[in-house]
């Protein structure tokens, strides 16, 4: 049976991880994902877990940690965000390549500088190329749903990746929202024992793991991760099936909002999602067709779903919440426009960079990014590809 | 979207708990079965520092994430904000601001900028140091919002308050008494004048 | 899968390789006879030797075998010739000369 609570999207987290129970938690602070090591050593110390709490002395060692103790054969989580996540850059490649299916506990904030503790994408979107499955939340519920699904999908054996669970630092983090939780013994049935195939400390049969690989082998283990990569896609479908027959609740590469006939569209990550939900229902209502695109998996990357889902669009904005510093967009939007050159008729494209550094968007930036891309459909007249959104200028800008 | 929808902004200062009674507000509307929303917004936080809290209160579930730009009510935690922070900045004039002080409204008026809805006061600092003999003013705050904007029942409020008192100072429940009186007492003299 | 060392090669292909290159057994280091790399060559004189086994710990490549607490002849097969063990020995019991001379 659910329950019906109230909890913060970090409260969330941390109160999926106690139902789970994972062997290992290494822990460091850095806002704002502090409170769901902060909330876990609570159900540490009450005896309601029985996991290993390694407090580490940095973000470096945390994922150290993890992969040490996945190597030996357990279930390792940690939990960053922005400058902590950076400060693991060497250690999270060594857990893709290694093929160790970490869980980690993004909480997105900006990626100094200058110096800023709130929400952007830029800690995430600058680890993508690292090998790590990253699936992003717009709310609470999400964050909890994506959670209990995480190790499934990293661990299935095809698979075999570290897997991001990301949610909007603050915005959701610490927002106190209503959620729908399961119940613990559902949960672990859900989620399962993690039973690798060898592990370092299976003692009939020892392995070594991460060895120096030479020119000779270095090829052939990339096409291999890759490989997982492409397999990831199913192993995320088929949990989120498992999912929605357990719990009800029904998750899929993105989701669709009101896209039927639209002419219009948004395609964007995180809790923005609900905001232009509520923009897309004000514009329907008088009469507008415009529809949403909120992409939930971004490793891998759905590119011919995404492109199939745009391909009646006439125009449509990817909405990057973070720089890239490419000079001609975002990360979203590089990987969505690539997804849709295969099709026969593709919408126009527009790239609008948004909400850096805990910039806030309402519903009637939203609605401004709607007007235009209408006013694109109407004339198919597309003007500037690449826009910023939301800071002041001398000029008159765009949006 | 529901039309019933409530949207409140919290001022105060690092320290005084505003985020705290926005925490709690949420908590008693989630228990009188509502949708809700209670999120800080969140800066460079230090003790005295400005900063401001939000609620989305509504029978259904609210997605919109951002800030709220036009509350239909505002709570004032330290009147000494009103000379440097803009309170009632895009408050709906069918709104009202709800503001910590003894002095009579005539007096707050000329800091509202032109702000013509209506104003109350609660010297929540009066009622904190007779119930709880300390200055907490997040618990008059809390229970002068709820006594304005009707936003929950009154009678129902009190009773989901004292549950979560009863739970929250499960080890010192000496101060149950104290916050409960605090509540009732400030839900008897929150005036608009 | 190929999962041993020994099946491990530069033949195999990409989906038959050990997954983050992962071999299923320890000690492999075994198997590669660096000895080949050797340009110089220690050799121990078996009379000047106190057996006080001060060479032993410090050789980098585990290739002085020690049997019943006495050392025995170098492991060939393995050992680099760095020279450490000439560099650290007491008793002159060890001396380096050109790999392929005496």
């Amino acid at each position: 049976m659910s329950r019906r609570d109230r909890l913060s999207g970090n409260e969330a987290v941390a109160y999926a991880m106690r139902q789970i129970n994972p062997d290992v938690f290494a822990a460091f602070p850095i806002t704002p994902s502090t409170e769901i090591p902060q909330y876990f050593a609570q159900y540490v110390a009450d005896g309601q877990v029985d996991t290993e709490f390694v407090t580490v002395e940095s973000e470096h060692s945390s994922m150290s940690t993890c992969i040490g103790a996945e190597a030996a054969g357990v279930r390792a989580v940690t939990a960053t965000s922005s400058c902590g996540l950076a400060y693991m850059y060497e250690m999270l490649y060594v857990a893709a390549s290694a093929r160790l299916p970490i869980t980690l506990a993004c909480v997105n904030r900006a990626l100094t500088g200058p110096i800023n503790i709130n929400n952007d994408h830029s800690d995430s979107m600058g680890a993508r190329d690292a090998g790590w499955i990253q699936i992003y939340s717009e709310n609470n519920q999400e964050a909890y749903d994506n959670y209990l699904q995480a190790m499934r999908i990293a661990e299935t054996p095809d698979v075999r990746l570290p897997i991001m669970i990301c949610q909007d630092g603050f915005i959701t983090s610490h927002a106190v929202e209503n959620i729908e939780l399961e119940d613990d013994q559902a949960v672990k049935a859900f989620v399962g024992e993690y039973e690798p195939e060898n592990y370092l400390l299976k003692h009939e049969n020892p392995l070594a793991v991460g060895p120096y690989d030479t020119s000779p082998y270095y090829m052939e283990h990339k096409v291999q991760q890759a490989q997982a990569m492409k397999n990831a896609k199913t192993a995320i479908l088929d949990v989120a099936a498992d999912f929605a027959r357990t719990f009800g609740r029904t998750y899929g590469f993105f989701e669709e909002y009101r896209m039927e006939d639209a002419e219009a569209a948004i395609v964007l990550i995180g809790s923005t999602a609900g905001t232009a939900k509520t923009c897309v229902d004000q514009m329907r209502a008088a009469g507008h067709k415009v529809g949403l695109i909120k992409l939930r998996v971004f490793r891998p990357f759905p590119a011919e779903e995404l492109a199939a889902a745009l391909s009646h669009v006439k125009a449509a904005a990817v909405m990057d919440k973070s720089e890239g510093f490419s000079g001609c967009g975002g990360p979203v939007f590089a990987d969505t426009r690539s997804a849709c050159y295969d099709l026969k008729e593709r919408p126009r494209l527009i790239n609008i960079v948004y909400g850096l550094g805990g910039r806030d968007c309402a519903v009637e930036d939203l609605e401004r990014v709607y007007q235009y891309l209408l006013r694109i459909a109407r004339t198919g007249e597309e003007g500037p590809v690449y826009l910023h959104m939301g800071q002041r200028s001398l000029d008159k800008e765009v949006l | 979207m529901s039309d019933k929808r409530l949207e409140i902004r919290w001022h105060g200062r690092g320290g005084q708990g505003a985020k705290t009674a926005c925490m709690l507000l949420a908590d008693a509307a989630f228990a009188a079965g509502k949708y809700v929303q209670g999120f800080p917004e969140y800066g460079p936080e230090r003790m005295g520092a400005p900063i401001t809290a939000y609620n989305r209160i509504s029978d259904e579930r609210c997605s919109v994430h951002s800030y709220i730009y036009n509350p239909d009510y505002v709570v004032v935690v330290d009147e000494t904000l009103l000379s440097s922070v803009d309170v009632t900045h895009g408050l709906k004039e069918d709104g009202a601001v709800v503001i910590n002080s003894a002095k009579p409204v005539s007096e707050l008026r000329p800091y509202l900028h032109g702000y013509e809805g209506e104003v109350y006061t609660i010297d929540a600092r009066k009622i904190s140091e007779e119930c709880l003999g300390a200055y907490f003013p997040n618990t008059p705050m809390l229970a002068a919002v709820v006594e304005v904007s009707k936003v929950l029942d009154p009678d129902r409020f009190v009773q989901d308050m004292e549950a979560s008192f009863q739970h929250k100072f499960a080890t010192k429940p000496q101060v149950i008494e104290g916050n409960m009186r605090c509540l009732e007492e400030s839900m008897k003299e929150v005036r608009a004048q | 899968m190929t999962r041993s060392a020994l099946d491990i090669n530069e033949q195999i292909p990409w989906q038959e390789i050990t997954p983050g290159g992962e071999i299923a057994e320890g000690g492999t280091a075994r198997m590669i006879k660096t000895g080949a790399w050797r340009q110089n060559c220690p050799v121990w004189d078996a009379d000047k030797c106190k057996q006080c086994l001060l060479c032993a710990p410090f050789c980098p490549d585990s290739s002085i075998p020690v049997k019943d607490c006495l050392r025995g002849d170098f492991d060939y097969d393995h050992c680099k010739g760095c020279g450490i063990c000439w560099q650290v020995c007491p008793f002159d019991a060890i001396h380096m000369v050109k790999e392929g001379e005496e």
